[in-house]
Parts: C-alpha cells; sequence; structure tokens
C-alpha cells in the first residue's frame, strides 16, 4: 500500500500545484515540494526500517488484479536495488523543485504538473514488476519529459525535444515488441498468458529467441543509458532542458536504463546476456572513452556535463555485464553517486547560465573572484567527477574498474586510461570558466541562502557514500547475490 | 598514546574543513593560528607518538589501528586504517615538522595576499593527504592520500588562478601525475586479483609466499607501482610537470618538494619493497630511472636562469638519488636522504623566497649578486643548504645521506661501477649548479637593491632548517638501527669498495664543483657566454635548458593531436549518422509531397498507371 501511495502522492500533487497555480505560483512550488518530500521520506523510512530483505526476493510488494483476461496485475514491489533508486529519485525530485524555484517564473502550475508526473512514471517504472505495467511507466516517464524540454527549455528546445521523443519512443517500441514475444513464448511453454515478472524470470526459450528479445530489451535501455553510437539525444536534451529538466535527465532518466538492464535483461535472458556480455563491455568501455572525449571538446557548459554522463554511464555498463559482485556493486553506486555530482554540475550551469545568460565558457573566465562559494562548489562536484578518492564517484568506477580487470585485463587497462581522460574535462571546466581573468567584468550575486543549502546537501551526500558505502553496498547485497546465482553468472 | 595515531592526519584535515566553510570570514590573524596551529598540533601528537615508540616499541615492531571498513564487497574490505612502523614513523614526524615550519613562515610570506584563507585550506589539505598517504594501512587508502596530494598540488600551483600561465602548470602537475596513477591503479587491480587483498603487509606476505623471484606477475606489479611513483615523485619519462610547479607560491614549492608529494613515490617503493625484491627486473628499472634522472636533471639545472627553476631540477636529480638508492636494495639509505633532503631543500626554497620577495618578486638570478651582505640571513641560511645539497664532506647532513646512497651502489650486486660513477658524475653536477647559484646570487656586485627584509616568522623557520642541515646527518648510525625493524638490511656484495674511498672520491668530486664554478662563475664570468657561443654549445644549452625536448616531444606527440582532435570533433562525428537519416527521410518527403499537386487528372494518371503496374505483376508473376 505504501509503494502506492508513493506514486498516488506525486499524481495527485501535481494536479495539485497545477490548480494552485492560478491563485500563487508559490503555492505551486511549496505543494510540489511537500509532496516530493513526503515520497522521499517515506522511502526513508522505509530504508532505515527494513533493511535487510527477508526471505523472499521482495522487501515489501503491493498487488492488485488490473486485466486478468490477458494476465496483467497491477503489481508493486521493491528490492534493495529499487529502493535505492527511489531514495536517489525523490533526493534529486526534491533538489530539482528547489532548483527550478526561480528559474521557472512562467506557466509555474503546469511545470510542476510535469516535474511530478515524470517522477510518478519514474518511480513506477523502479515499482513495476508486471512488464505491462512497466512498459506503461516507462512511456508516462516521455511525455512530461517532452514537455518539460519543449516548452521550459532553451534556444533549440523543439528539436531536442523531438529528437528525445523520437529516440525513447521507437526504442521502447522495441521493448514492447519484445515483451509481447516473451509473453506469447511464456504461453506456448506453460500454456499461461501473464506479464508476471517472476513468473516469466525462468521461461524456456530457444536460445536464438532469447538472443532476439534480449536484444529488443536492450536497445531500449541502450537508448536511455545512454550505449555510445545510441547517445546523441542525449547532449541536446540535457542542454536545451531547464535546469530541473537536466537534473532528472542525468540523474533520474539514465539510470532507468540501468536499471533495465539489471532487472530484466540479465535475469530474463541469461544465457543470451551472458553471450553478449563482451559486446556489452566493449561497448561500455568505448562509451566511456569517447564520451571524455567529446566531453574535451566542448566549449557549451551544459553541453560538456552532458557528455560526461556518456562517460560515467560507460562504467555502469562496463559494470553490469562484468556481472561479478564487485562490478556490479559498482555499477549501482556509480548509479547513485553520478546522479548526485552530475545533477549538481547541471544545477551549478543552471545558476550560472540564470546570472549570465549565456552557456559558453568563452563568455566566463575569473568567475572565482566574482562567486567564489558557486566556484568552490562547481570544483567540489568536478572533482567528484574526475573520480576522486574519498567521494563517492571513486567507490564506484574503482569498483567497476576492479571487477572487469577479472574478466578483462584489456578493457579494464582502457577503462581506467578514461579516469585520466576524465581529468581532462573537468580541469578545462574549472579552469575556463573560473579561472584566469574576468575578461568580460561580470558582477553578479553568489549563491543564495536555499541555493548553497542545495550544494551543501549534495556535498555531505557524496563525502559520506565516498568514505562511507556501506550502507549502499549492504542494501544492494541481495539482489548481487541473485544475480551472481543466474546460470550465466560470473 | 598510540591509540591518538588518527588525530595526525584528521587534525589537519579537520583544520582544512575549518578554514574552507569559514575561512573567508575570518580575519587573517585567526586564519593563521587555525592553519598553522593544526599543523603544530599534529607535529606535536607525531612526536608524541614516536617518542612512545622509540622508548617502549610495539612488539611486532608495528602497530595498527582500524577505524572503519570502507568499501565491503565480499572478500574486498579495505577500511580506513593507519599502519605505524618506524618507516612511516620517520616520515611523518619529518613531514609533519617541516609542514610546520614551512606554514609559520607562509604566515607572513602570505601576508595581504586576497586568498589568505584559501591557502592555509589547501596547505593543510595537503598535509592530510600526504600524511594519510602515510599511514595508510591498504594500498587503496594509500591510493586516497596519493590523490589528495596531486589534487592539493593542482590548487596550490595555480593558486595565483588569475593568471592563466599559473592555471596551465597546475592542470599539467595533476594531469601528468594522474598518467602515472593510471599504472598505480592498474597495479593495485594485478594485487588484489592476485593475492586477494590491499592490506600491505598481508600483500608483502601473500607475494612473498605465491610469487617466486623473477616471476611475470611480480614484475608486472613493480613496473605498474613503478609507474604511478615516476609520475608523483616527478622521474624520467613523467619528470616534466616539475619545473612548471613553480608557478605557485614559493613556500608551496618547498612543501610540494621537501615534505610531501615528491617523496610519495619513494615512500611506495619503500613500502612495497618485497614486490621488488622479487622482481630484480623491475627493482633494476627503479635504479637505471634513477641514474638517468638525476644525470639528466643536473645538466638541466646546469642552465637554468629562474633560481626556483634551478632547485627544482635538483630535486629531480636529489629524488633520483633516492631512486638509485631504493633500486640497489639500500633501503634505508633512501629513506635516510628523504629526510637529510627535507630538511635542506625546505631550506633552499624558504631561502630562496626571502631573496625573491627582498627584490620585487625578481627570480633571474642574473639579475641578482651580492646579496651576502645584503641579506646575511638569506646568505647564511642558504649556503648552509647549499652545501648540503652538493654534500660539502664531514660537516653536512647531505653528505651523509649520499655517501650511504653511492657507497651501497658501488657495493650493491644490483648497482655496479657503472651506476657508481654515474652517481659520482651526478655529485660533480650537483656540486656546479649549486655554487653556480651561490656565486651568482650572492657574490659579485648588487644588481638588484633590496626593497624588503623578512621578519622573524620568516627567519626563524630558516634558521632552524639550516641548523638541521648541518646536524641532521650525525644520526645516521641510530637511524639505520631504527629502519633494520621495518625494512630489510642492505646486502653487501660487489665491488669491495670501503667507505673512506668511497667518501674521499665524493669529497674530490664536490670540490671540484666548486672551484670549477668559481672560476667559471666568479674569476671569468665571460666564460660561460663564451661557451654558450659557438654552436654546438648553443645547441647544447636550449637542449638542456628546456629539459632534453621532452616536454617539447609530449606536446607535439600528444597534447596537441588530443586538443586538434576533440576541437574538430566538437559537434560529435556520431550524430552525423542520424543527420544523415533524417536528410533522407526530408527529401523523400520533398520528393513526395511534390505529387500532391492538386491536379485532377494528375491523379487520374497516377491511379491508372497504378492499376497498369499492379495488374501486370500480378499477371506475370
Amino acid at each position: 500500500m505504501t509503494l502506492l501511495l508513493l506514486i498516488l502522492i506525486l499524481l495527485i500533487g501535481g494536479v495539485l500545484a497545477w490548480a494552485a497555480a492560478r491563485r500563487s505560483a508559490s503555492a505551486a512550488r511549496w505543494i510540489a515540494l511537500i509532496a516530493v518530500l513526503a515520497d522521499f521520506f517515506i522511502t526513508l523510512n522505509l530504508w532505515i526500517s527494513k533493511p535487510a530483505a527477508g526471505a523472499g526476493r521482495w522487501i515489501t510488494e503491493a498487488d492488485w488484479a488490473w486485466i486478468p483476461q490477458i494476465g496483467v496485475r497491477f503489481h508493486l514491489a521493491v528490492d534493495g536495488l529499487s529502493l535505492l533508486l527511489l531514495l536517489l529519485t525523490f533526493f534529486l525530485g526534491v533538489l530539482s523543485v528547489l532548483a527550478s524555484w526561480r528559474e521557472i517564473t512562467d506557466a509555474v502550475g503546469f511545470f510542476h504538473l510535469n516535474l511530478l508526473w515524470i517522477l510518478a512514471g519514474i518511480a513506477g517504472v523502479f515499482l513495476a514488476v508486471d512488464l505491462f505495467l512497466f512498459y506503461f511507466a516507462w512511456e508516462l516517464m516521455l511525455v512530461p519529459m517532452y514537455f518539460l524540454i519543449a516548452i521550459w527549455g532553451h534556444e533549440d528546445r523543439i528539436y531536442a525535444a523531438v529528437k528525445f521523443f523520437i529516440f525513447t519512443q521507437l526504442s521502447g517500441l522495441l521493448m514492447l515488441i519484445a515483451i509481447l514475444a516473451l509473453f506469447f513464448v511464456h504461453h506456448g511453454a506453460t500454456g499461461v498468458y501473464t506479464f508476471e515478472y517472476e513468473e516469466l524470470l525462468n521461461t524456456p526459450m530457444a536460445p536464438g529467441a532469447a538472443m532476439w528479445m534480449m536484444l529488443g530489451f536492450f536497445i531500449a535501455f541502450a537508448v536511455k543509458l545512454p550505449v555510445i553510437v545510441l547517445h546523441t539525444w542525449l547532449p541536446d536534451a540535457h542542454t536545451e532542458a531547464p535546469t530541473a529538466g537536466s537534473v532528472v535527465l542525468a540523474g533520474l532518466l539514465l539510470k532507468t536504463g540501468a536499471y533495465g538492464m539489471l532487472r530484466f535483461v540479465l535475469p530474463l535472458f541469461p544465457d543470451a546476456a551472458h553471450a553478449f556480455a563482451p559486446v556489452a563491455m566493449a561497448l561500455g568501455v568505448a562509451g566511456i572513452l569517447y564520451g571524455a572525449f567529446c566531453a574535451f571538446g566542448q566549449t557549451d557548459l551544459k553541453r560538456l556535463v552532458a557528455y560526461t554522463s556518456v562517460s560515467h554511464l560507460g562504467f555502469v555498463l562496463l559494470g553490469i555485464f562484468t556481472w561479478n559482485s564487485l562490478a556490479l556493486q559498482g555499477a549501482v553506486v556509480t548509479m547513485i553517486c553520478h546522479g548526485i555530482s552530475t545533477g549538481a554540475l547541471f544545477i551549478i550551469a543552471g545558476a550560472i547560465q540564470h546570472r549570465l545568460h549565456t552557456r559558453e565558457m568563452g563568455q566566463m573566465g575569473g568567475l572565482w573572484a566574482v562567486v567564489p562559494r558557486l566556484s568552490g562548489a562547481a570544483l567540489f562536484f568536478a572533482l567528484a567527477s574526475l573520480g576522486l578518492p574519498g567521494l563517492g564517484d571513486f567507490v564506484g568506477e574503482f569498483l567497476v574498474l576492479l571487477g572487469a580487470y577479472k574478466q578483462s585485463i584489456l578493457l579494464s587497462v582502457l577503462a581506467t586510461v578514461g579516469v585520466l581522460f576524465a581529468t581532462f574535462y573537468a580541469l578545462k571546466l574549472v579552469q575556463r570558466a573560473f579561472q584566469g581573468q574576468n575578461t568580460f567584468n561580470w558582477s553578479v550575486p553568489d549563491l543564495a541562502p536555499h541555493e548553497g543549502l542545495v550544494m551543501a546537501v549534495m556535498i555531505v551526500a557524496l563525502l559520506w557514500l565516498g568514505l562511507y558505502p556501506r550502507p549502499v553496498l549492504t542494501t544492494f547485497e541481495p539482489v548481487v547475490a541473485q544475480l551472481e546465482q543466474l546460470p550465466a553468472g560470473r | 598514546m598510540l591509540g591518538l595515531l588518527w588525530l595526525v592526519p584528521a587534525i589537519p584535515f579537520a583544520g582544512a574543513l575549518w578554514l574552507a566553510v569559514v575561512g573567508p570570514r575570518l580575519r587573517e590573524r585567526a586564519v593563521a593560528v587555525i592553519g598553522t596551529g593544526s599543523i603544530a598540533a599534529a607535529t606535536i601528537v607525531s612526536l608524541l607518538i614516536g617518542a612512545q615508540f622509540l622508548s617502549s616499541p610495539p612488539a611486532s615492531g608495528a602497530y595498527t589501528q582500524t577505524l572503519w571498513t570502507w568499501v565491503g564487497v565480499g572478500t574486498f574490505q579495505p577500511g580506513i586504517a593507519f599502519y605505524l612502523d618506524a618507516l612511516s614513523l620517520v616520515m611523518v614526524v619529518v613531514v609533519t615538522f617541516v609542514s610546520f615550519l614551512i606554514h609559520l613562515y607562509s604566515t607572513e610570506f602570505m601576508h595581504g595576499d586576497e586568498g589568505y584563507s584559501r591557502f592555509f585550506a589547501y596547505m593543510n589539505l595537503f598535509v592530510a593527504s600526504m600524511v594519510t598517504l602515510l599511514l595508510a594501512d591498504n594500498l587503496l587508502l594509500l591510493y586516497l592520500g596519493w590523490e589528495g596530494v596531486g589534487l592539493c598540488s593542482y590548487l596550490l600551483i595555480g593558486f595565483w588562478y588569475k593568471d592563466t600561465v599559473n592555471g596551465i602548470a597546475g592542470q599539467k602537475a595533476f594531469i601528468v601525475t594522474r598518467a602515472g596513477d593510471t599504472a598505480m591503479a592498474v597495479g593495485l587491480y594485478l594485487l588484489f586479483h592476485n593475492l586477494g587483498t590491499l592490506r600491505i603487509q598481508d600483500l608483502m606476505q601473500a607475494a612473498h609466499d605465491h610469487w617466486a623471484v623473477g616471476s611475470p606477475l611480480a614484475v608486472a606489479a613493480g613496473l605498474l607501482l613503478l609507474g604511478g611513483a615516476v609520475g608523483k615523485s616527478a622521474q624520467l619519462p613523467l619528470q616534466t610537470w616539475l619545473p612548471d610547479a613553480m608557478a605557485g607560491p614559493t613556500p608551496t614549492s618547498a612543501l610540494i618538494h621537501a615534505a610531501t608529494m615528491v617523496t610519495a613515490g619513494v615512500y611506495l617503493i619503500a613500502r612495497t619493497h618485497v614486490v621488488y625484491e622479487l622482481a630484480p627486473a623491475a627493482q633494476f628499472a627503479v635504479a637505471m630511472v634513477g641514474i638517468l634522472t638525476l644525470l639528466m636533471a643536473g645538466c638541466s639545472a646546469l642552465t637554468q636562469w629562474d633560481i626556483k627553476r634551478v632547485l627544482a631540477y635538483s630535486t629531480i636529480s636529489q629524488i633520483g638519488y633516492m631512486f638509485l638508492a631504493l633500486g640497489v636494495g639500500a633501503w634505508g639509505a633512501a629513506i635516510f636522504h628523504f629526510m637529510t633532503h627535507a630538511f635542506f631543500k625546505a631550506l633552499l626554497f624558504l631561502a630562496s623566497g626571502i631573496v625573491i620577495e627582498a627584490l620585487h618578486h625578481e627570480h633571474n638570478i642574473f639579475r641578482m649578486g651580492g646579496l651576502r651582505k645584503e641579506l646575511p640571513v638569506a646568505f647564511w641560511t642558504f649556503l648552509a643548504g647549499g652545501c648540503a645539497l652538493a654534500g660539502l664532506p664531514l660537516i653536512t647532513a647531505g653528505f651523509y645521506s649520499k655517501d650511504l646512497i653511492l657507497w651501497s651502489t658501488a657495493n650493491s650486486p644490483i648497482g655496479g661501477a657503472l651506476l657508481w660513477v654515474g652517481g659520482l658524475i651526478g655529485v660533480l653536477f650537483t656540486s656546479l649548479y649549486t655554487f653556480r647559484l651561490i656565486f651568482l646570487v650572492f657574490f659579485g656586485d648588487v644588481k638588484t637593491p633590496v626593497s624588503h627584509r623578512p621578519g622573524m616568522t620568516m627567519g626563524g623557520p630558516v634558521m632552524v632548517l639550516a641548523a638541521l642541515a648541518i646536524i641532521g646527518g650525525f644520526v645516521k648510525g641510530s637511524f639505520e638501527t631504527l629502519m633494520t625493524t621495518a625494512l630489510p638490511p642492505f646486502h653487501e656484495a660487489g665491488l669491495g669498495v670501503s667507505e673512506l674511498v668511497s667518501s674521499t672520491v665524493a669529497g674530490v668530486a664536490f670540490a671540484l664543483g666548486l672551484v670549477v664554478a668559481w672560476y667559471i662563475w666568479v674569476l671569468h664570468p665571460a666564460l660561460a657566454d663564451q661557451a654558450v657561443e659557438f654552436s654546438g654549445g648553443r645547441l647544447l644549452h636550449r637542449f638542456w635548458f628546456s629539459d632534453w625536448g621532452m616536454d617539447w616531444l609530449y606536446d607535439r606527440l600528444l597534447v596537441r593531436p588530443l586538443v586538434w582532435a576533440a576541437t574538430i570533433n566538437k559537434n560529435d562525428v556520431i550524430d552525423s549518422i542520424y543527420d544523415g537519416i533524417a536528410a533522407v527521410t526530408t527529401t523523400f518527403y520533398r520528393a513526395a509531397s511534390l505529387t500532391e499537386t492538386g491536379k485532377l487528372r494528375w491523379h487520374a494518371a497516377w491511379i491508372a498507371g497504378g492499376t497498369v503496374v499492379t495488374l501486370a505483376i500480378v499477371m506475370l508473376l
């Protein structure tokens, strides 16, 4: 019941914020904030009170019949993986609402309706264990995100929004076909029509069919992740979106792709995924290097940060398909820490654009003397992004690399070179924007108290994850154990 | 008392954090008290711990303190844990004490700088990272300190960020050292994958148990760790960042060169000595890196005109001696030279800071001169430091430590005559460039008038260090005994060169350098210029001056192609695939829409034509 409540709070909160905005914009903001905060504390309570899963797979679940004729159920459940990602969702959700506080002044109500519905869709993706429901939630994320970019975005917003929509929609269709195929294959084998995750888990299937279905899922998730070659929607969408949109895109939407791989691709098609793993790992490493390389070439602050996501999510892909406990744990820690550090960099980029009305780093320089607190925060998150030990991202990436070494020394070494590449773009960002002479004579206010609070919370979170990541690791441990027990687990 | 060990890194960390959060709002004096006080407290704690460690050593010869498990996945359980033995104890005491003197000096040197609190926050973080590195019980925590040190060097070299050149120098330091760290990280994967732990002591035991002498894995591990060490310690081929690191404030240079950072590589190799003992090839590589670096840097030092760059190359060269010592298995000698070097190199930098500040930030030694009478404190202390660096026999600390290295090289099975002679040539070069520096700066005519004389907070630390640069060598005997509790003793074999012979030859090399320097730069100042006149001399001079052209090579080979390619690819070549698909689609749509003319007979004709074609296909197939 609690799980349904998480989604309902967001859906209803969104509508309420929309309605309230007719009277007062700030009422809409407060309603949105309270709704997301409520979800955050409910999830936090769930995490603290039930840290260890019992005998079963799920920590808690909620299950209703929905369309019984074809075996569709409204089935929500959480395990360690989804619990961590839900926490991240609501954590970043709160920060996105705060980041939009000053930035969004047009159609405030509709903005918050969209923002909360995206979050509801994301929460649905992390909670659904019925494939029909999962696909429904998957598409629910898409439409409000399209509006968010197309209405409140920057110069090229329509182009970016359409590109985002086409990429995700097309790849989503492949997943739908794969879901239906699995549905019929399962019926053929057992005579039961069901979309239920746990029942589909051990469906017997021919290797060829399994490979095709696995690829259907993989491509859908690969677009979201994004995997190199399918990544080009990302820089446009991230750059053009408003700050909250960028934070949600980088911090959460990309994670739904990684989540999908962990939840569906590996467990549903273990043999096919195992056969495909070397390719996926190579793609991950290529993404690490190419993403960092592209980031280094950018002069637009937000575009630079956007490409760093391609690089960091390469570590996640590498970690998932390395498929041992070190790398899997590393992938999840990277997912969470990337959400925070990159989210923070987008908030900083937004704060700068709000003040200077430009994202072009050639127009910046010497900002350290003008906005020291903002610059210090930017330095901190740039360091997190380049994988400085002591901050969360390092733990994740190191575990992935350590695990990957057991599978492929070559790929692990190449990915480690990617960590070096991260230094290039992170230092370029700091140098171009904040150091050097203040050539353009900027004189703008430093971080406001509420912005400072957002930064401080994120700094503390990254330090905590960097120095004491054990709570995250132990929460995810049972899921890792299940993944390792799969027939093809290594 | 040993239980207080965690305070040694924790106090400077707390100081850095405190200054980072509230520093900008504090007055200069308060910042100075917090910044210097934290290091003073860390020094006192480390001295107390040292006293207890020496008076009642732990039974196993080491003390371990675990605070918490850092990361825990399966068998991978590195902790936030500290390990104290004679090796880390000596390093920690020297590092904290020298750092304290440098901090004290900085309170006056940085007076009036707008980034005063930022400076002390970075400096405290620097010391904290270094101490963490030294005390780390496992290689992952060591790596944390290792990267932290690299970060702080970046921050401090680029401290005066308004000048882009400084920022670039800082970036260079961070990136070049991180290139080495990449190798080191791979080394960590290798060690964990093959030996199943990253706890240094367990690791050494496991390596000893599982690996035979000369096994490929041991060699690979040794070379990979060496990769990290040459980066941090500015050895061949990654030494290029260090001369540029002079862009930072002078106390920073003292800290980077003397107490922290550059000696990290030496420590890493000494700490993992078991791996090198199992991998003679890797250990020989260490010796070769050392000897080549010390000779090349010695030549470069001879041609520099910037007082700080001369000292920078001298650092590279002296670390080369430490690597040589490690390479020939004289573990204790390397650490002994680290200690004396920390004293005299910090002294030289701080004294040169006095000179630079006295002459309106003049760095060019050819515009200095005659400062012997103008700045007596700087002169006498610099002279003491210079003599220690060049190795003035019997009196200075530098002589005792370097002499030990030379003697060990001569008598080691790995070393031998060639390495020994190389080391002796290095002594000659050291003496040459050191006295060239001293004669040009402090003798001759006054070329730039002195505008500013140092106060006691700058003069005091310099005098303390000068005393240590002299007397620090007299503890040689007891130092060696202490080191044998943590490091294997030196195995004598080979040439059978006695200590007396070795010392005498080294003394002669020193004297030769001194005399030649006196002849060239005091008696016949035109001689040096003449040497550069003819083409061969000029070429050699340019070659040495530009660090053997390595910077140029890296720039053309790596930096420029990468920047060029990244700039070209700004619009992401992969996106053109999708642009292509979009363009094709648009073309077809345009072509198709051309047929929508709205004219009835055209539509009728298309329908008729289509019907005919369809019927034809149906009938023919």
